[in-house]
């Protein structure tokens, strides 16, 4: 078998001479003379009766020639030759045909890269599928809803029967969070605590260095870092002797002990749009009062299932502590659940993939509807090419295969430029860090994706070839070859066929411009619910607050209290700057919850009722901070006066206000809270959004933050003027680096940025989506433009003999763009009754929009028939153009 | 003129591999010694026989040589390979299994009813 494959090999490379075979047949006529003379003919006898028993040279050699290994890449060879040569002799319809098929499979392969990246691909992770993570049943308090005690860790991690081991990290560190000290201005970076076990469990390895031990996390000792890679290369330009090397972190020498391999990228997994700089092993004693703060997941035992580890969650939490101090609080997280990680990183996300992956699908067979419109319309101009052909001797299969050669040279090309737009695409997609999706970081052209590319160039190459090309093959000869091409009946046989055609691309326009539609208006009513504070116009930046240390080293308040109000008055005094404020967290970013407040003597719920207050998201805040942000306050604001020599203050959002004091005012009025009796209400404010535009806002607590009784630790200054941040940031950061050198260089936030931060995912989707159904509008026009453009050039003499008759040039243009609306109309009707069915599929995916939404479905209608119009009107215009002495005579 | 007899498909390979282990021959003494060896009953088309003969070419089991023939022409001589003869060897098998069982079905005494 091996040594035929090798000499077939040989003679592939080394083809023996062709004037060989000539000669041997030539030798064998030769030899049979010989034997004939010798039987006794005459010499011009024996040749003529040799040659008659050899019978027809030719054949002899054509048939020895196929038997040369390769010789039907001959064939194929031909056929690209002749179909390269036919192409570009017709290159118009090779562009517009190049560029649709780049344009169409150029979204598959981008959308395909995504749902790859995001779903398909395994998380970066020793076996990603053996990793689960943890929430409640209920989870309705955002963050800290999210998140667990230390006990709560510490007494699942004990009790446990399904996990090999389990860990978590410190989810409440928001970005800047550190300063690296002792080279001229401080540089602010991003670092997590994690628990010294969360590499580990995950199963990833630093790349330099080594892991955290449980040495790193122990009480007092000295803190240690790891660095992600991505911050290991820009700001320690990739130092290969990294490791071991002492940095000044807030004033405090930290060792650098490891740096993590590219493709572990944290802010990619775990908090997306978010870039990580380092890592810190968190000292579990030092957060272990500060309540749910650890985002916590477990690595499965090799025999435990994922159901058994269900069941498990479902008993075990409620025997969970929040504080182990308070035996109340025994129970406080309610019925656990477990996810996969990859369900619980991308999940959501599953849903709008599969839109998009569906409507690049629609994009695609649009594409090949044209291209087949397309091809059919060459074909019938082709047609007594291929009668002649069939005439002369071709099979038909060799006449399917020569158009499907074609059909592929042509997808295949596309395909080529479709992945030049995939890889420029995806290149700009994951260098979109503000983003938030999941490991769009990631994102890029593998080899799953061109494989993908492979098979989408080669359906799209049967879907649009194999049409034409049947039909061609298997037409009547006769007919074809009398058929004189130029009459008012030519080729009225492909009509229906085309016009079918494109019916169905209209219809399937329509299905993407409502479900584009529909995803715009619900993005568009997201960005008009009404946050309760006006992002426009106000910036934030973080505040690096010194510690305060008294001479015994006591937290001195005073001094801090001091410091928050020369920042605010000395920054007010910059010009441009009209209102400043401080606080410790701003909406849409990381954000607590407490428990609720509540009246005394009250009792909200009980053994059998659950307490119908959800747990309201703290701010500590400045006076000014409401005006900085533009939230009205009913009531006063909390003032600088508020202080721990004064009485408690809050102020609350109006939910919590209409159900603590039902239709009653609730300035004034006094609550309990957090462990503090009689605090006064002295404002009311509108809800805010605080985690998600989309869902109900809960319930906000203001704390003034020069009362001690709320720990007050502001880390953002919000700003608000009517000038660009850049007109004022250098006078606003001297401002405050008079008052605290140590302030690091920061970036000037617009608020507005947390904002369609949150709301990304949506513009992302509605975005997508909008530009792949204004392809498929483009696209449907193209094929409507295409067939009535052929259709007026096909009729031209029929047009000529109806002006001739009397019809004038207006009734003329009326009668093809009649026509052109009556296809449009037909499309519109199939492809409402279809959007219908898409609309309801997808109505999980609307806000505040309806999937009949008539608006969107007018718009639809409106706006197909004009593009319907237009693509109409143009060969409309030209066949009223048509002068009937010319087009008579031309025949 | 004999009654032609149609090749079975491959047989012909056999057959010129059959030829070919005596000695080097080229075409036409191949085909005229197959007819004189059948006593006739075997005439190879030339049209069948080149196409044969390349195929075997490239299979790698005979190779071809010009050289001069009997009669003083030049000719293209072919040689059976080594790998040629074990697939002579391993087709003669196949062939023998074969007649035999053909032979054995053909012989068969039809079973009487009684």
């Amino acid at each position: 078998m091996i040594p035929e494959v090798l000499s077939r090999l040989r003679f592939f490379f080394q083809p023996k001479p062709a004037a060989d075979l000539d000669a041997e047949l030539r030798a064998h006529v030769d030899h049979a003379t010989d034997a004939n003379i010798a039987a006794g003919m005459s010499p011009e006898e024996a040749r003529r009766r040799a040659l008659v028993e050899f019978g027809s040279v030719q054949a002899a050699r054509e048939q020895s020639h196929k038997q040369r290994p390769g010789s039907s890449l001959d064939t194929l060879r031909q056929d690209l030759r002749y179909t390269l040569r036919t192409l570009r002799r017709d290159s118009g319809f090779t562009t517009i045909a190049v560029l649709i098929l780049a344009l169409g499979i150029g979204a598959n392969i981008v959308v395909f890269s995504l749902v790859n990246t995001i779903l398909l691909r395994p998380l970066p992770l020793y076996q990603p599928d053996r990793l689960v993570s943890f929430s409640r049943m209920s989870n309705n308090s955002g963050l800290s809803g999210a998140t667990y005690s230390v006990d709560a860790y510490e007494d699942l991690r004990a009790m446990n029967h399904s996990y090999a081991d389990i860990t978590g990290y410190f989810a409440f560190s928001g970005p800047d969070n550190i300063k690296l000290t002792g080279k001229g201005i401080p540089q602010p970076a991003t670092a997590v605590p994690v628990l010294s076990n969360f590499f580990h469990v995950l199963g990833v390895t630093p790349m330099l260095g080594r892991d955290f031990n449980l040495d790193d996390a122990r009480n007092g000792n000295l803190p240690v870092a790891l660095l992600s890679y991505a911050y290991w290369k820009s700001q320690f330009h990739a130092d290969p002797n990294i490791v071991g090397k002492v940095v000044s972190m807030n004033d405090t020498p930290v060792p650098i002990v490891g740096v993590m391999p590219a493709s572990f990228d944290f802010g990619a997994i775990f908090t997306p749009g978010a870039k990580v700089d380092m890592f810190f092993p968190q000292v579990l004693n030092d957060i272990r009062d500060e309540g749910n703060t650890l985002a916590i997941f477990g690595r499965l035992k090799p025999r435990a299932t994922l159901p058994q580890a269900s069941a498990e969650a479902v008993t075990l939490f409620p025997q969970l502590y929040w504080n182990r101090k308070q035996a109340e609080t025994k129970g406080a997280y309610g019925e656990g659940k477990v996810t996969i990680i990859k369900e619980y990183v991308a999940g959501q996300l599953r849903r709008s993939l599969y839109v998009l992956w569906a409507a690049v699908g629609l994009i695609l067979l649009i594409v090949c509807v044209n291209l087949s419109n397309l091809l059919i319309a060459r074909a019938a101009t082709r047609s007594k090419e291929f009668a002649l052909r069939i005439a002369l001797g071709a099979g038909r299969g060799r006449l399917v295969r020569q158009l499907l050669t074609e059909s592929t040279v042509l997808s295949v090309t596309g395909a080529a430029f479709g992945l030049g737009i995939a890889y420029a695409a995806t290149g700009w997609f994951a260098h979109q860090g503000s983003l938030a999706l999941p490991l769009l970081s990631s994102l890029h052209v593998d080899g799953y994706v061109l494989l993908w590319t492979l098979l989408v160039a080669i359906i799209a190459s049967v879907l649009f070839g194999l049409a034409p090309g049947l039909k061609i093959s298997s037409g009547n000869i006769q007919e074809s070859l009398k058929d004189s091409g130029q009459t008012a009946s030519d080729g009225r046989k492909h009509e229906g066929l085309r016009t079918m055609l494109v019916v169905s691309e209209v219809a399937l326009a329509c299905v993407l411009v409502v479900g584009a539609g529909l995803l715009l208006r619900s993005f568009l009513n997201v960005l008009d619910v009404d946050l309760g504070f006006r992002p426009a116009q106000a910036t934030s930046l973080s505040l690096d607050v010194p510690r305060f240390i008294t001479p015994d080293k006591k937290f001195d308040s005073e001094r801090q209290n001091a410091f928050f109000r020369n920042v605010v008055s000395e920054v007010s005094t910059v010009p441009g700057v009209d209102k400043v404020g401080i606080t410790d967290s701003l909406p849409f970013s990381l954000n607590r919850t407490w428990g609720p407040p509540g009246l005394r003597g009250v009792q909200y719920g009980d053994k059998s009722v659950p307490d119908p207050r959800p747990s309201p998201f703290i701010y500590v805040i400045s006076p000014g901070y409401f005006a900085a942000m533009g939230t009205p306050v009913h009531g006063r604001d909390i003032a600088w006066s508020d202080n721990d020599q004064s009485g408690l203050v809050m102020v609350i959002n109006q939910k919590a206000a209409q159900f603590l004091f039902p239709n009653q005012d609730a300035v004034g009025r006094l609550v309990d809270f957090s462990g503090q009796k009689d605090v006064r209400i002295v404002g009311v404010v509108p809800d805010v959004h605080e985690t998600d535009l989309e869902a109900d806002p809960g319930w906000q607590v203001y704390l003034s933050i020069v009362q001690k009784a709320w720990g007050p630790s502001a880390t953002h200054l919000v700003l608000r003027s009517d000038l660009a941040p850049t007109a004022y940031a250098s006078a606003v950061m001297e401002k405050i680096r008079t008052i605290n050198p140590s302030q690091p260089r920061v970036d000037f936030l617009p608020i507005q940025s947390y904002v369609n931060h949150a709301t990304s995912p949506r513009r992302f989707f509605a975005v997508l989506v909008g530009v792949f159904a204004a392809l498929g509008v483009v696209l449907a026009s193209l094929g409507i433009y295409g067939v009535i453009s052929y259709s007026v050039t096909r009729q031209t003499q029929e047009i000529g003999i109806r002006m001739a008759l009397g019809a004038t040039r207006e009734r003329v243009q009326r009668a093809v763009i009649g026509k052109t609306l009556r296809l449009a109309v037909s499309g519109i009707v199939v492809g409402t009754g279809a959007s219908f069915l898409v609309a309801k599929a997808i109505s999980s995916m609307l806000f505040a929009t309806q999937p009949t939404d008539p608006v969107t479905f007018a718009a639809m209608v409106l706006l197909l028939l004009t593009v319907a119009f237009f693509a109409g009107y143009l060969p409309g215009r030209r066949a009223s153009r048509i002068d009937p002495m010319v087009a008579l005579r031309s025949n | 003129m004999p009654p032609s007899t149609d090749l079975l498909q491959g047989t012909l390979d056999v057959l010129i591999l059959n030829t070919l282990e005596l000695q080097p021959m080229h075409g036409w003494g191949i085909a005229n010694r197959i007819q004189q060896v059948s006593n006739n009953v075997l005439q190879i088309g030339q049209g069948s026989l080149y196409p044969a003969l390349h195929r075997l070419e490239y299979k790698g089991w005979i190779r071809s040589d010009w050289g001069i023939s009997e009669n003083n022409r030049k000719a293209k001589f072919y040689a059976l390979t080594a790998a040629g003869k074990k697939q002579f060897l391993a087709e003669l098998r196949q062939w023998e299994r074969l007649s035999t069982a053909i032979g054995l079905v053909l012989n068969a005494t039809p079973e009487v009813e009684t």
